[in-house]
């Protein structure tokens, strides 16, 4: 379990073939150099499109030519990358250089740079995920403002069709890697017991795909939006305009960038736990993790050849997705849900990890059912390969199968709902603090129990043919990422920010933040499956008349919904920089092993790999038994956290210890 | 903590969560169950109904459960009530056998029957959801009639193969018939929804969709596009009626003469059309070679009133 730091990553590396070279901080890879090269891509790739396809793929009428669109936005990202400095390794490989090492810095401005460490990474990935989230939120709140009115309209149905498409996909690619991206980076390794990731410049990489999908599918509104919703459906597909080009080149951007989360995730819960930390002791988060990972690894790669296909049907003339010159409207769909339904888990599973690490914290019980809440984990992610054609159950194709996909649909059932067994016994006879995170935690259960239950509805055929493609869907679908996973999500900020940035948020702001996002969620969502079931399709512009008021209900809820997040931001910016309170070591004494580490967290976490000896949910005894071995003179108690003077322990004093780790081998 | 305090909680929990969940069924059944859409304008639409009514009256039990649960813990068991103490730890806390096995016995039944049941139900002529060209899944009557829809961006026609192959844009059908729907599409995939005859099926280029019904009441139903298809898929929907036999076939010969004329101009009926893409108007022509082979299918080309 030894690892040597400078041989594996080339970080602290001084020396090399020639000396570090001295660069001004502003010629150096950071966000700015990464959006003059995507700019610069961006204008190289639409003129090189030009040349060479002008003549016979213009969009009629429209003066675009895909050719040129897709050529601008995947050489703008290539610009993106290698002004993000994540060309530098490889290349500088290839060609036979010694690479640069990264200059370590204890600026600010390393947030806005390449790193390999993996907390810095974390944080940046939560800031662009809320970017994604806020714009994903404004455009839903353009929506609802739309759906006011049976009749009278806000937005023309060319907008009103870009706006409920651009905001599905955003939403999408945003809770693909809402957990994973800040939660699953900053805290994996800590919580197992690791130094770091095991691949840091692909865990770099990852974030910086993530945050280049959010560019490629914005210019998706310049380009005219596209018409197909968040599905992409061919024939659809191949006919709409230019930003559909976005949507393709975003969606494979992005499926890259989880792909290489998903590895990376996986090999470091594989391969970098502490010594002791066996699979029974492993956090229940961090085993929602590496069954997110698996999910993210198998499926995407299906999403990225879909994505290709539809760029060389609309580019090339390729007829992949053309039935009259022998493709299969069918194929994308079967492509795109094989990959859309395990991603619909890999949306639920990190919010099942997030509340049932904060249960046992806020009731002073230990986990109910560890074993359980695992295998449900494994259950739901290997089940989610074989359910994707429930969302063809209408489409006419091979009506043999439904009885399967049926049963499969209604399986995966009972693999979730152990999420709720090990909830409810945890809550037996707890002493439960109605802190943020469990106010977060139990609203998720709440939601998730309606989104959950609402999912059996349809998987059921007969019931399907009613609800089907209609607002039923989308209220469940709803309940589950939004209410589910967001709720999780937010409850797990709230948990773990203090231990992020040293920061206390809130408290009040915080109850505050919760009760108005809970309450008008349940009201903006309850009523749109009532809507459903009286015959409101989804992404319909005009309704029948007497769905006005439950559709008021909703959009006026709405509002207040998107207003409960400015709450959230006005209490992050006030607790982070206006009026910043230092956090304790350990506010919710958890037993947590990330919550063992000094505060602030050194840049490679533990100055000697940690002894794991029991799991983190020891609550209700009295023995005080430790949860790891720290080091030599910090063996940590039950709920307190690691002595200062620990925190001092730089990266640079490590290669020495490292040999000096305990000889245990780790209990596999 | 004794074993008679547990009990006690949990006789409380069981009278609590059976007396709602009895009562709430049984309101359920009488006062909202017969109104469940999509109603009872066809037997595929009551099938729904009668699904969707027994999957509410065993989940609402279930979702009772976790909530009377949930707000008794929540309010028993919070930190701040005077006198609460440090919960127990120790294996004991950690699960409990009998109760994680019933647990996953109960839900796997539960899960198991909602299967079966949903099986038997969808072998009932498919359910009206669409079952492609081959169905699996066929009515029992004899005197089925066809009706073709075609979507396109971005509205539904319909034609009668049976009277000629004559094409409305009103969806006109008998009650008390099976009919089976031909769904198919000139250019993205739309779905026909008839919300209130309880049948979907998508529209797909190049396939014929088949979804079946048996009209019970007369009425009108709303028919509307339930794929998005592109700008104006908003704007999909229109008007069917449900006539009396006699009078409907007084209206679909009728309209086969006073639109003979335009029949003529069609595309010879055929379950899938293709574009034409050496013609310069944009037409389509039948994708099969017989277009008429519905008459295998079907039987006489005009069905007996």
């Amino acid at each position: 379990m030894a690892l040597d730091m400078q041989e594996s990553t080339g970080a602290e590396r001084s020396g090399g073939t020639r000396p570090p070279q001295a660069r001004s901080r502003w010629l150096g890879p950071h966000a700015g150099r990464a959006l003059v090269g995507a700019v610069a891509g961006y204008a190289f790739g639409h003129w090189i499109g030009n040349v060479v396809a002008s003549g016979y793929t213009n969009v009629q009428g429209s003066g675009q030519n895909d050719v040129a669109i897709v050529l601008a936005l995947s050489i703008g990202v290539v610009g993106w990358l290698a002004g993000a400095g994540m060309l530098d390794y490889p290349l500088a490989k290839i060609i036979g250089r010694e690479p640069l090492p990264p200059t370590p810095s204890k600026s600010w401005t390393r947030y806005f740079g390449p790193t390999l460490d993996h907390k810095v990474i974390g944080l940046q990935y939560t800031v662009v995920v809320l970017l994604f989230l806020f714009t994903g939120g404004l455009l839903a709140m353009a929506i609802r403002t739309e759906l006011l009115n049976p009749t009278n309209h806000v937005f023309g149905p060319g907008t009103y069709i870009a706006v409920v498409s651009e905001h599905g996909t955003i939403m999408m690619m945003m809770a693909s890697s809402i957990v994973i991206g800040p939660l699953g980076n900053w805290l994996v390794p800590l919580m197992i017991g690791s130094r770091r990731m095991a691949f840091p410049r692909v865990e770099a990489f990852s974030l910086w795909m993530f945050a280049a999908g959010y560019l490629v599918i914005l210019t998706a509104l310049p380009l005219g939006g596209f018409q197909t919703g968040w599905t992409g459906y061919a024939p659809l597909q191949t006919q709409a305009s230019g930003g559909m080009d976005s949507y393709l080149v975003g969606f494979a951007v992005i499926g890259i960038g989880m792909i290489c989360a998903g590895f990376n995730l996986a090999a470091t819960i594989i391969n970098y736990r502490a010594p002791g930390m066996s699979w029974g002791r492993v956090p229940i988060f961090v085993w929602s993790i590496l069954a997110t990972a698996a999910l993210l690894t198998l499926a995407t790669p299906t999403l990225v050849a879909a994505g290709l296909f539809g760029t060389l049907d609309r580019t090339a003339q390729t007829a992949f997705f053309v039935n009259e010159h022998g493709g299969s409207s069918y194929l994308w769909q079967n492509l795109f849900w094989f990959f859309g339904h395990p991603e619909v888990y890999i949306m639920a599973l990190p919010g099942f990890g997030i509340v049932a690490e904060i249960l046992p914290v806020f009731t002073r019980k230990p986990l109910f059912g560890y074993r359980v809440a695992a295998a449900g984990m494994i259950g739901v992610a290997l089940l989610s390969f074989f359910v994707w054609q429930h969302h063809l159950f209408q489409s006419g194709i091979n009506p043999d199968m439904r009885p399967l996909f049926m049963l499969t649909t209604e399986l995966i059932s009972i693999p979730t709902g152990f999420i709720f067994l090990v909830g409810l016994g945890t809550l037996w006879k707890a002493k439960i603090r109605y802190e943020v995170p469990m106010l977060f935690a139990l609203g998720m259960f709440f939601n998730f129990l309606i989104g959950g239950i609402s999912g059996v509805f349809l998987s059921d055929v007969p019931v399907n043919v009613t609800v089907h493609g209609s607002f039923f869907v989308l209220a469940h679908f709803h309940y589950t990422i939004m209410g589910g996973l967001v709720f999780a999500f937010f409850g797990g900020l709230y948990y773990w920010l203090p231990k992020m940035t040293g920061k206390t948020m809130d408290k009040r702001l915080g109850k505050w933040h919760f009760w108005t996002m809970f309450i008008f969620f349940n009201l903006t969502f309850f009523p749109l499956f009532f809507v459903g079931l009286l015959g409101q399709p989804r992404r319909v512009f005009e309704y029948a008349q007497n769905l006005q008021t439950l559709n008021d209900l909703s959009s006026v809820s709405a509002f207040f919904l998107g207003a409960s997040f400015l709450i959230f931001v006005f209490n992050f910016v006030r607790s982070m920089f206006i009026d910043p309170k230092p956090a304790p070591p350990n506010p919710w004494h958890s037993l947590g092993l990330e919550w063992q580490t000094p505060m602030p967290v050194p840049p490679y976490n533990f100055t000697r790999i940690p002894v794991v000896l029991a799991d983190p949910y020891h609550y209700g005894t009295t023995d005080g038994q430790a949860v790891a071995d720290l080091g030599p003179r910090t063996l940590s108690l039950a709920g307190v956290g690691a002595p200062a003077g620990s925190a001092d322990l730089g990266s640079e004093t490590v290669a020495g210890e490292e040999g000096s780790a305990d000889p245990r081998p780790p209990i596999a | 903590m004794s074993q008679g305090d547990e009990t006690h909680h949990f006789r409380r929990l069981i009278v609590v969560w059976a007396v709602l969940a009895v009562v709430l069924d049984v309101v359920f059944y009488f006062a909202v169950g017969p109104h469940v859409p999509p109603g009872a304008m066809t037997s595929t639409a009551s099938g729904q109904q009668f699904d969707f009514n027994v999957l509410f009256m065993l989940a609402l039990p279930v979702m009772l459960a976790v909530w009377v649960y949930m707000g008794y813990a929540l309010i028993v068991w919070r930190g701040s009530r005077a006198g609460a103490v440090e919960p127990e730890g120790g294996p004991k806390a950690r699960g409990h056998f009998g109760i994680q096995v019933g647990w996953i016995i109960t839900t796997t039944v539960i899960v198991l029957g909602v299967f079966i049941f949903g099986s038997i139900k969808l072998a009932d002529a498919g359910a009206g959801g669409g079952e492609g060209p081959d169905p699996l899944w066929t009515p029992t009557s004899h005197d089925v009639l066809p009706i073709q829809v075609i979507g396109q961006q971005w509205q539904f026609t319909y034609r009668y193969p049976t009277f000629g192959g004559f094409e409305t844009r009103q969806l006109v059908i008998p009650v008390d018939t099976t009919i089976a729907f031909h769904v198919t599409s000139l250019d993205v995939i739309h779905s026909f929804w008839a919300y209130q005859l309880g049948v979907k099926a998508d529209a797909n280029p190049s396939e014929d969709n088949i979804a079946y019904t048996t009209t019970k009441q007369l009425g009108t139903f709303t028919v509307r596009c339930a794929e998005l298809c592109g700008l104006w898929h908003g704007a999909m929907y229109n008007y069917g009626r449900v006539l009396p036999r006699a009078q409907f076939f007084v209206w679909a010969q009728s309209t086969e003469h006073q639109i003979a004329a335009n029949t003529k101009n069609l595309p010879p009926f055929s379950y899938t059309y293709v574009p034409d893409a050496n013609g310069a108007d944009g037409g389509f022509y039948p994708d099969t070679a017989d277009p008429y082979s519905n008459v295998e299918q079907y039987g006489a080309t005009t069905p007996s009133k």
